[in-house]
C-alpha cells in the first residue's frame, strides 16, 4: 500500500497546451518516455514483467502448484529461490503468479480510468445539478477509508475470487481519478477549440469524446498508471491477509502462505521477502512512469540545468 | 462561516453514508453472513445480545427494510454496537477500547513526524532545485512510496528483529513478563516494541509528503509573488516560508485528508505483520474469527476517525487561506 | 544612473541554449521615463527581469553588465543586492492578482518590504503604508484587506504604492496596465506620471501598447526578436519612425483624427529564437528588404539622434 504521489486534484495546473489529437499525443508520449530516464527504467521493468506473464513456461521449468520437491530447500541452480514449506518451487510460483498480478493491474487500471472519465468529464461538462450530485458521491467515496471498506466487503464475501477482487477494487477507487479528470476538464472547458466546436453546432457527446478527451491523453495515461499501481498494492494486501482466493497462484497469496507458516521466523525468509520484493519492483515501475508523466505534463517540474555562472542564492 | 457549515455538512453526510453502507452490506451479500454466525454461537448468547445482532444484521426479522434501518440507526446512535463474538461476553465498545490507544499512539506520532519531516524536506528540496539533494530525493522517494507497507515491515523484522535482535518483532509489550501500568519496565518495553512498527510506517508514508510538497512548492516558486518578494529584497528564509511554503502547503492539506485513508491501510497491515495489538490487527482478527459485530464497529470507528482528521485539516485550511473564508 | 551594456540573456533548455535577449545596451538618466515596446515574445519582460536581477532558472545572464549607481549588478549575491533592492530600485508587475501574496494582507506585505530594509517602529510602518496608499488614491483601511478582496484596478495601484515605499530612484514596470480595461489603464498611467513628476524617479515601462506609452514616455525603445531595433526620443520615433518594424507597428494603429486608411498589419510571425534568420532578423517580414539584408546582420546605427538597426538606413538607401 502506498499513497498518492502525483499532483493533488483541483489546484494542480493542468497540462500546458492542448495536445492535438491522440495520434500525435501518443507519439509525443513515446518520445518523452525514451528521453526521460525515469520513464525508461519504469517502462523497461514493466516490459520485463509483461514478458514473464506472457511466457511463464519459458522462464520457469516447474509447475507452481505441484508439491513435488522436498520442503525448505535453499537456493540452488535447480531451485532459484528454493522451495517452500510444502515442497513447491518458489521461483515457479512467483513467475506464474505474475499473470494474476498484471491481470488485476491492467483490468482495474482500465476499468477505473474508464469510470473516472465518464463520471469526471460528464460532471465537468454538464455542470449544474448533475455536477453537484456526482461531486458529492465522488467526495464521499474519496473520504471513506478504502482498505477497511475492502476488508469488510471481502470478509462478507468470504474471501473473493480474483474477479471479486477486481470488482471491489474498481468500484471503490475511481473517485480520486474522477476528481482529477473533472478539474482538468473544467480548465479545458473554456478553451477556444471547444468553443469553436460548440459554435459549429456539435453535440455535447461529440465534443466530449472527440475534442475534449484526446487532449487529456497524458492525464489519462497517468491515471491508468496510478490505478494500476494501487490495484497491485490493494489486491496483494488483501490476498496477504487471506481475503483473496488462497488457491490462486499470485504474489499476494504466496505471501499469505508464507505468513501463515511464519516464514520469517522459521528460517525461510525468502518465501516472504521475494514476493514482496516483486510487488515493490512492479510498483516502482508504475510509480516511475507516473512520476515521469507528471514531469512531461507539467514542464515546470522538469529537471533544471544550472550553469556554473548562476548566481549563488543563500538560503 | 459558510465554509465551516459546508464542511460540517459534508462530514455528516459522509458519516451517514458510512453507516448506511454498514447496514446494507451484510444484507446485500448472498447468504446473510450473520445467519451462519448466529447458528454457530447458538445457545451461547444472551437474548439481549441476540437481539442486538438481529438489529445489526437483519436476521430473523419480518420488519421492512426501512424500519430495520431506523432500528439500526437508533441502536448505533445510542452507542450499542453489539457484543463481540470472539471475545464474548465483552461488548464491542469495550473490546475496541482496549486496542484503540495502541493505534492512536503508533499512527498519531508517526504520521505527525512523517508529515513534519516530509513537508520540511520537500520544501528544502524544491528550494534547492538542481542541487545534489534535489537530484537524489525525488527518485528515492518515488520508489519508496510504491513499496507495499507490509514488505518494509517484513524486511525490518527480518534484519533488525530476527537477525540482529536489536528490537522485538512481535506484540506491543512482553505479555508474559510485563504488567501494564505506570512502571518503567512497561514503558521501556512499549517503546521498544513500538520502534520497528513506527519506523516502517514512517518510511512508507514519508515519501508522499516529500514529493507532493516538493511539486507544489516548485509550482509556487514560479509564481509572480515569489519573484516580487525577491524584488523587494526580502531575506531568503522569509521568502521560502512566508511566501512560498505558506501557499504551497494549502493544496497539500487537502491531499493530507485523502492520504489518511492510506495511512490507515498501512497501519492495519503493519500491525498485522508485527502482531501489534491495535485496532488494525483487531480488525483482521475479527475477520478471521467471523466476529462481524466487532468488524462493523471497527470499520465505523476508523471511518469516523478519518472524517474527524479531515475536518481538522479543513479547519486548518480555512485558517491559513483567507480566500476560503469569503464566499466561494 | 542606469547603464545597461551588452546585456544578453540565455534560456538553458534541454535542446540547447536560446538567446532571448541579444546584446542590448541603453541608459536611463535620473527622472527619465523610458518606454520599451514590442510584440509578445520579443524579450522585453526577460530584459526587465535581467535588469532587476530577478531571473530564475532556466534563464540566466550570459553576457553584459547592468550598472546601477556605479555598481555592476550582474553576479552579485542576493545579500549584496538586497542593499539596493526596493530602496533604490523597485518593481511593479503585470498582474497584481499574481504578484501579491494571496494569503497575506496588503499591509503585511508592505511591512515585509519595509522591515527588510531597516529598523522601523510599528508606527512608522503604519504611517508610511497609509501615506503611500493615499498617494495612489486608496483608502488606508485597505491595509487590512487581502488581495482577492480588492478590484483589479485597486490591486494594481496598491502595487504601485508598495513600489513607492522608499521613493526609489528607479521603478521598473512590466506591463502593469495590460490586465486592466481601457479606462482604468489611462487613469493608472496618469497616476504614474503624476507620481513621477512629484517625486522625480525614473521609470522603465514595458508594454505592447505603443499608442498608450507614447503619451507618457520621454524616450522609446522598440524591441524585436530579442534585439533593440530603434531607440530615440518618443516624439521623434512617433513622428518619423526609422525602422520598418516601427513603421509597421504605428501603421497598425488607426488614428482617430487622420483620414480613413485601411489598416496594415505586419505579415508573418516573429522568428523562433532558437532558429533566427540569417542577417537581419526582421528581413522575412520587411517590405524593404534587399539581398544584402539576408547576409549581413545590422548593428545599431545613430541617425539624427535616434539609434536604428537597419542596413538600408545605414547606407541611406531608404529615404525617410
Amino acid at each position: 500500500m502506498a499513497m498518492p504521489v502525483s499532483g493533488v486534484p483541483t489546484e494542480t495546473p493542468a497540462a500546458q497546451a492542448p495536445e492535438l489529437g491522440s495520434g500525435r499525443a501518443l507519439g509525443r508520449i513515446g518520445r518523452a518516455v525514451r528521453l526521460n530516464r525515469k520513464a525508461t527504467i519504469g517502462a523497461v521493468l514493466l516490459g520485463i514483467f509483461i514478458l514473464i506473464a506472457l511466457f511463464p513456461g519459458v522462464i520457469a521449468h516447474d509447475s507452481p502448484t505441484q508439491d513435488a520437491y522436498p520442503a525448505q530447500l535453499g537456493v540452488s541452480t535447480a531451485h532459484l529461490l528454493g522451495t517452500n514449506h510444502y515442497g513447491q518451487d518458489l521461483f515457479a510460483q512467483l513467475v506464474y503468479g505474475t499473470r494474476n498480478v498484471l491481470l488485476i493491474a491492467f483490468v482495474v487500471g482500465l476499468a477505473t480510468t474508464t469510470i473516472a472519465v465518464l463520471i469526471g468529464v460528464a460532471a465537468a461538462y454538464l455542470g449544474g445539478l448533475t455536477d453537484s450530485s456526482l461531486n458529492v458521491v465522488t467526495d464521499v467515496l474519496l473520504v471513506i477509508p478504502l482498505f477497511p471498506l475492502l476488508i469488510v466487503i471481502a470478509a462478507y464475501a468470504h474471501g473473493g475470487t480474483t474477479l471479486v477482487l477486481i470488482a471491489a477494487i474498481t468500484l471503490t477507487s475511481w473517485s480520486y481519478t474522477a476528481r482529477q479528470l473533472r478539474s482538468q476538464a473544467l480548465t479545458l472547458r473554456r478553451r477556444d477549440f471547444l468553443e469553436a466546436a460548440r459554435v459549429r453546432g456539435e453535440r455535447p457527446a461529440y465534443i466530449i469524446l472527440v475534442e475534449l478527451i484526446p487532449t487529456m491523453t497524458s492525464l489519462l495515461v497517468a491515471s491508468f498508471l496510478t490505478n494500476a499501481l494501487y490495484a497491485v498494492l490493494f489486491a496483494s494486501s488483501l490476498q496477504f491477509i487471506g481475503l483473496g482466493d488462497p488457491n490462486t497462484v499470485s504474489w499476494g497469496t504466496t505471501l499469505y502462505w508464507a505468513q501463515n507458516n511464519a516464514a520469517l521466523q522459521t528460517g525461510e525468509p525468502l518465501w516472504a521477502i521475494a514476493p514482496g520484493f516483486l510487488i515493490a519492483t512492479l510498483g516502482a515501475a508504475f510509480a516511475l512512469l507516473n512520476y515521469a508523466f507528471d514531469e512531461i505534463g507539467n514542464p515546470a517540474l522538469r529537471p533544471v540545468r544550472r550553469s556554473k555562472r548562476a548566481r549563488r542564492t543563500d538560503a | 462561516m459558510r465554509y465551516a457549515l459546508r464542511r460540517l455538512g459534508f462530514f455528516v453526510v459522509t458519516l451517514w453514508i458510512a453507516l448506511t453502507l454498514n447496514f446494507l452490506l451484510p444484507r446485500l451479500m448472498p447468504g446473510n453472513p450473520a445467519l451462519a454466525m448466529l447458528s454457530k454461537f447458538h445457545g451461547e448468547l444472551s437474548p439481549k445480545a441476540v437481539n442486538a445482532l438481529e438489529v445489526l444484521f437483519g436476521v430473523n426479522t419480518k420488519e421492512s427494510l426501512l424500519s430495520q434501518y431506523f432500528s439500526y440507526l437508533h441502536q448505533i446512535v445510542t452507542g450499542n454496537f453489539g457484543t463481540s463474538l470472539s471475545q464474548y461476553p465483552a461488548s464491542v465498545t469495550s473490546v475496541i477500547g482496549s486496542a484503540i490507544w495502541w493505534t492512536i499512539g503508533l499512527v498519531g506520532v508517526t504520521t505527525t513526524l512523517a508529515f513534519l519531516l516530509g513537508t520540511g524536506l520537500g520544501i528544502v528540496s524544491a528550494w534547492r532545485r538542481g542541487s545534489k539533494l534535489d537530484s537524489v530525493v525525488p527518485p528515492t522517494f518515488v520508489i519508496t512510496s510504491a513499496i507495499p507497507y507490509f514488505w518494509i515491515a517484513m524486511v525490518l523484522v527480518l534484519i533488525f528483529g530476527l537477525t540482529l535482535h536489536w528490537f522485538p518483532s512481535q506484540g506491543g509489550y512482553y505479555v508474559t513478563t510485563d504488567t501494564p501500568g505506570l512502571n518503567l519496565t512497561y514503558f521501556q518495553d512499549v517503546l521498544n516494541h513500538a520502534f520497528l512498527p513506527a519506523i516502517s510506517l514512517l518510511i512508507a508514508t514519508i515519501g508522499t509528503w516529500i514529493l507532493t510538497m516538493r511539486n507544489t512548492m516548485i509550482t509556487t516558486l514560479a509564481e509572480d509573488y515569489v519573484r516580487m518578494a525577491r524584488a523587494k529584497g526580502l531575506p531568503n528564509r522569509r521568502i521560502m516560508f512566508d511566501y512560498a511554503a505558506r501557499n504551497a502547503i494549502l493544496p497539500n492539506l487537502t491531499g493530507f485528508a485523502m492520504s489518511l485513508g492510506f495511512v490507515v491501510s498501512g497501519a492495519i497491515l503493519i500491525e498485522y505483520v508485527f502482531n501489534y495489538p491495535g485496532v488494525g490487527f483487531m480488525l483482521l482478527q475479527a475477520v478471521d474469527g467471523e466476529d462481524y459485530p466487532l468488524m462493523q464497529g471497527l470499520f465505523l470507528l476508523i471511518t469516523v476517525a478519518v472524517l474527524f482528521a479531515i475536518l481538522i485539516a479543513d479547519v486548518l485550511t480555512a485558517l491559513l487561506d483567507p480566500r476560503t473564508r469569503t464566499a466561494s | 544612473m542606469l547603464e545597461v551594456s551588452g546585456l544578453s540573456v540565455d534560456y538553458l533548455l534541454d535542446r540547447g541554449n536560446v538567446r532571448a535577449v541579444d546584446d542590448v545596451s541603453f541608459t536611463v538618466g535620473r527622472g527619465e521615463f523610458l518606454g520599451i515596446v514590442g510584440e509578445s515574445g520579443c524579450g522585453k519582460s526577460t530584459l526587465l527581469f535581467a535588469v532587476a536581477q530577478l531571473l530564475a532558472p532556466p534563464a540566466e545572464v550570459a553576457a553584459g553588465t547592468v550598472t546601477f549607481d556605479g555598481v555592476n549588478l550582474v553576479g552579485l549575491t542576493d545579500k549584496q543586492l538586497s542593499v539596493m533592492r526596493w530602496r533604490d530600485m523597485s518593481v511593479v508587475m503585470q498582474s497584481a492578482m499574481n504578484a501579491l501574496n494571496p494569503v497575506k494582507t496588503i499591509g503585511a506585505q508592505f511591512k515585509d518590504a519595509m522591515r527588510a530594509h531597516g529598523k522601523f517602529t510599528a508606527e512608522e510602518i503604519a504611517v508610511r503604508s497609509a501615506d503611500v496608499l493615499k498617494m495612489v488614491g486608496i483608502d488606508p483601511v485597505h491595509l487590512g484587506s487581502y488581495p482577492h478582496q480588492l478590484s483589479g484596478g485597486m490591486r494594481q495601484r496598491s502595487m504601485i504604492a508598495m513600489a513607492m515605499l522608499f521613493t526609489p530612484d528607479l521603478v521598473i514596470m512590466d506591463e502593469p496596465t495590460s490586465a486592466l480595461d481601457v479606462v482604468a489603464q489611462r487613469s493608472l498611467m496618469v497616476q504614474i506620471k503624476e507620481l513621477q513628476l512629484a517625486f522625480g524617479f525614473a521609470v522603465i515601462f514595458v508594454t505592447h501598447d505603443m499608442s498608450l506609452i507614447s503619451h507618457f514616455s520621454d524616450r522609446l525603445m522598440v524591441m524585436y526578436a530579442g534585439q533593440v531595433d530603434e531607440l530615440g526620443a518618443t516624439k521623434t520615433v512617433f513622428d518619423r519612425p526609422l525602422h520598418p518594424y516601427t513603421q509597421g507597428l504605428l501603421e497598425a494603429f488607426p488614428s482617430i483624427r487622420g483620414p480613413r486608411v485601411p489598416l496594415k498589419g505586419i505579415p508573418g510571425n516573429p522568428p523562433d529564437l532558437s532558429r533566427v534568420p540569417s542577417g537581419c532578423r526582421f528581413r522575412p517580414r520587411c517590405p524593404y528588404a534587399i539581398d544584402k539584408c539576408a547576409e549581413v546582420a545590422p548593428d545599431l546605427y545613430p541617425l539624427d539622434g535616434t539609434l536604428v538597426r537597419c542596413l538600408r538606413r545605414e547606407d541611406g538607401s531608404l529615404a525617410s
